[in-house]
């Protein structure tokens, strides 16, 4: 045995170095084989995709690089350009309050809805990323009156009032919730309607207590109008979505119907039909002398609009939860409201989540339909002002990119978002 | 144990007499509120009463402002005459025209553009949600970033911005003179700023032969691929299928043409004046608005395709393959029969928003329902509450109808379980 390596010639003893892979199976080279070129079809698929990427940037390159920032009209970009392809961004950096806030809020108070924005985002932190200190939920809390505050202006005595009839709605609720669900709401209720009379009562004669300059609804627009109305209505049709599906999946066939048909109507008509409700015929269904204004109007339909999508995403959510676990909430004693608040209601939701997120992103972006009743939203504002304006007629491409940017970064980072939360919510490991 | 015997009996017959003799029922009034078994009645009588309170305060303010504004709600003036133009007609349509066939008109250009929408953007949406699957790495980047940027952006940014782009195609003039600036397509389709003018073809007399004659060849084609199937069932023979469809479908119809002596003809479109004469007209807003919606609605298609064939786990490719299936047949007989099944009933809803979303056309000037009854008519008449009803209730119809598919087809394909 020995001796068998001294009657061969040679042996090797030592391991040879690993070889370096033929050159067209690594690196770059590999990665370009195996996903654009791994087949003729393949070949063709990219030459046709690369062909069209360099169009793309031959045609809008230039006119990105010769863009103009800084002149007063079209006319006078086009004087400059004189003739070669650039954009005339000029009418961004001149108008662009006009798009973020619209034409007549007053330019001196722009640091309120940009505050109102800081605090909004710093309020849904908490919402959104459960990892955040709780604490920060009092902002939540806080913001829709700060907001109102912020954005409509008069005296802070106002949305103070409103948050102290809530306060002391809640302490009734949580006093007499006991007695009953629906008893302890019907308390709260009473309880803040109460305060709200008496406060106002006592605040009516203080008008400037801590006033800001009071701004008109009318006046509102911009980015900020579609902002306002997305996170209104998106938060006001919530609660009412989650009433609509239970009331869909409830037993009783009364209640049952008026979800049904509420639902299957408003899913049935587009969006705009239900702006044309608000903008002429809502206003016949008030008292006579009652003048509500077209901010407010618009509120209540896309609030319905949403609240009857919201509605179908809860139900959706209800009805994928195993029937065990409403059979387990009844075994263990509870009524109606305690078994859906404690139980059935937080896995439901949780699972509709993503759902919700979705209907949110669609609902943000139909708040530029408004456009159409003449409102002058980001849309309107171009449509309207700015494009009918003697400097700016003209200049399409730079306006409404500028519009289709705000609105992707916003709705691709909800939408992220949501797949981010979609990954973390999945609780069974694949 | 003896003890027990006694016991047991009469703990049986405590409970006999307990079966046999129920407590007496008697319904008091604190049952509404405290047995769950009468509450709910209390609850939903509760429900009505506060429903018919509003919806009877909403309309007593109804009309009590209609008195106070000399108003009443009636549907005449859809009688009278409408007085304005619609530029883009599917039937005879005139301004001395009635304000009924104004809205006709607006219905019939609706469910134009849906249609032709739907069928552009499934194209699209198949295209786009292969193409994101695609293993060539191009082309998948190139369709998520087609996908994502039409997702998250409005539609009515996307008709806008599609309607600039359409005009600025070259004006007709541009058609003119011997050397013009620019071309019709294969010299019959011209794309304009003011539209695109398309062949019209021209039905003469002996037309009705051929297209009878095709519509037969559709039927036999049909025949022949039941009949090439079952006799594949029955026999396990197989029939060739690809050119014998062809053959059945075109030769007759083509024969047929030439035997008539060519009745069916060709209108091009034809430069007169400064504009296009001849053909058929397709106005610049039904073009911008059609391809926005497409591509709009393409891109949520493409979603659901994608998420359809994702749905469909690899194992069910290997075992076709494994079971010695061609590529083309593992995906013709075992893929896209399960992932129809899922990519269907969401496609259908894309279906309805894209019909609802064609509302969005009086932002561009297509005539649809919502620019002639919920515009111009609305206007014209401030007959505000009768339009705004007729113009929901068509909707209502249109989307009723489309569940009403949905639902039929769900339960045709729902996996049949025992």
């Amino acid at each position: 045995m020995s001796d068998t390596h001294s009657q061969l010639a040679f042996v090797r003893t030592e391991m040879l170095a690993q070889k370096e892979p033929p050159a067209k199976d690594k690196g770059a080279v590999k990665w370009v084989r195996t996903n654009l070129f791994s087949s003729w079809s393949n070949t063709i698929l990219t030459l046709v995709a690369f062909y069209v990427i360099v169009k793309l940037i031959v045609s809008a390159g230039p006119w990105f690089a010769n863009g103009l920032w800084d002149t007063n009209s079209l006319s006078e970009c086009r004087a400059i350009l004189d003739g070669a392809r650039g954009a005339c961004f000029s009418v961004l950096s001149e108008r662009w309050q006009q798009l973020l806030f619209g034409i007549a809020y007053p330019s001196d108070q722009y640091w309120r809805p940009t505050l109102a924005f800081v605090i909004m985002l710093v309020a849904a932190a908490p919402v959104l990323f459960v990892k955040l200190p709780r604490i920060l939920l009092v902002v939540t809390g806080l913001f829709p009156f700060v907001a109102y505050w912020l954005l409509w202006g008069g005296t802070f005595l106002t949305p103070l009032v409103s948050l102290i009839g809530v306060i002391a709605g809640y302490y009734a609720f949580k006093n007499v919730e006991r007695f009953g669900f629906v008893l302890g709401l019907g308390a709260g209720v009473i309880v803040a309607a109460i305060v709200w009379k008496i406060g106002g009562a006592l605040t009516a004669s203080m008008d400037d207590v801590l006033a800001l300059r009071a701004v008109a609804s009318r006046d509102m627009g911009g980015y900020m109008l579609n902002m306002m109305l997305g996170v209104v209505c998106i938060s006001l049709s919530l609660p009412i979505g989650i009433m609509l599906a239970l009331g869909r999946q409830s037993h009783m066939p009364i209640i049952k119907g008026i979800s049904v048909v509420f639902i299957e109507f408003i899913r049935g008509v587009p969006l705009i039909t239900l702006l044309f409700v608000a903008s002429v015929v809502l206003a016949y269904f008030f008292p006579p002398e009652t003048n509500m204004d077209l901010i407010l109007r618009v509120i209540i339909m896309i609030t319905m609009f949403s609240s009857a999508y919201i509605a179908e995403v809860i139900r959706g959510g209800l009805a994928a939860l195993p029937k065990g676990q409403y059979e387990a909430a009844d075994s263990l004693g509870l009524d109606y409201a305690q078994a859906m608040r404690l139980i059935i209601l937080p896995q439901a939701l949780k699972i509709s989540i993503p759902g919700i997120v979705n209907v949110a992103v669609g609902l943000f972006k139909d708040t530029t339909l408004v456009s159409v009743i003449s409102m002058f939203d980001l849309v309107g504002m171009i449509r309207g002002p700015i494009l009918a304006s003697t400097e700016w007629n003209g200049v399409y491409w730079e306006l409404y990119g500028f519009a289709a940017l705000l609105f992707f970064v916003t709705c691709y980072s909800i939408s992220q978002y949501s797949q981010w939360l979609e990954r973390q919510l999945r609780t069974d490991h694949r | 144990m003896c003890s027990s015997q006694p016991l047991l009996v009469t703990f049986r017959e405590a409970i006999m007499t307990a079966y046999t003799d129920p407590p007496k029922e008697s319904f008091q009034l604190s049952q509404l509120i405290h047995d769950t078994r009468y509450r709910s009645y209390t609850f939903q009588f509760i429900a009505l009463v506060l429903l018919l309170a509003g919806v009877g305060y909403l309309l007593s303010n109804l009309f009590e402002n209609l008195r106070n504004a000399g108003l009443s709600i009636s549907y005449g003036f859809l009688g009278q005459p409408a007085g304005y133009d619609i530029n883009q007609t599917l039937i005879d349509y005139t301004n001395q025209d009635t304000h009924m066939r104004a809205s006709v008109v607006g219905v019939l250009n609706t469910l134009l553009v849906a249609f032709l929408g739907c069928i552009t953007a499934t194209i699209l949406g198949v295209f786009a949600g292969v193409g994101r699957l695609s293993k060539n790495w191009l082309v998948a980047k190139l369709m998520s970033v087609y996908v994502e940027a039409f997702r998250n952006v409005p539609v009515l940014i996307w008709i806008l911005i599609i309607s600039t782009i359409v005009t600025i195609m070259p004006s007709p003039r541009a058609f003119k003179g011997e050397t013009p600036d620019a071309e019709m397509l294969f010299g019959m389709v011209a794309f304009t700023n003011r539209g695109v003018y398309i062949p019209k073809p021209v039905w003469n007399e002996g037309s009705a032969v051929v297209v009878a004659v095709f519509v037969l060849s559709v039927i036999g084609m049909f025949a022949y691929r039941a009949y090439a199937k079952k006799l594949l069932f029955n026999t396990g023979k197989l029939l060739p299928m690809g050119w014998p469809s062809l053959v059945i479908l075109f030769v007759p119809a083509v024969l047929a043409f030439f035997v008539m002596g060519r009745p069916i003809g060709i209108d091009i479109p034809k430069l007169g004046g400064f504009n296009f004469t001849g053909g058929i007209d397709l106005q610049r807003p039904l073009i911008a608005l059609w391809l926005a919606l497409s591509i709009y609605t393409g891109a949520f298609i493409a979603e659901n395709v994608r998420a359809g064939i994702q749905a469909i786990s690899r194992g069910q490719t290997e075992a076709a393959a494994s079971l010695g299936l061609r590529p083309g047949r593992i995906m013709s007989l075992v893929i896209l029969p399960q992932a129809l099944r899922v990519i269907i009933p969401p496609v259908i809803s894309q279906y309805l928003n894209l019909t609802k979303n064609s509302s969005l056309a009086i932002a561009v000037g297509y005539m649809d329902l919502t620019g002639t009854l919920g515009g111009i008519t609305l206007n014209q008449t401030g007959r505000a509450i009768e339009c705004v009803l007729l113009l929901m209730l068509f909707y209502l119809i249109i989307s009723l109808s489309i569940s009403a598919i949905m639902n039929a087809y769900n339960n045709r394909v729902k996996l049949k379980e025992r």
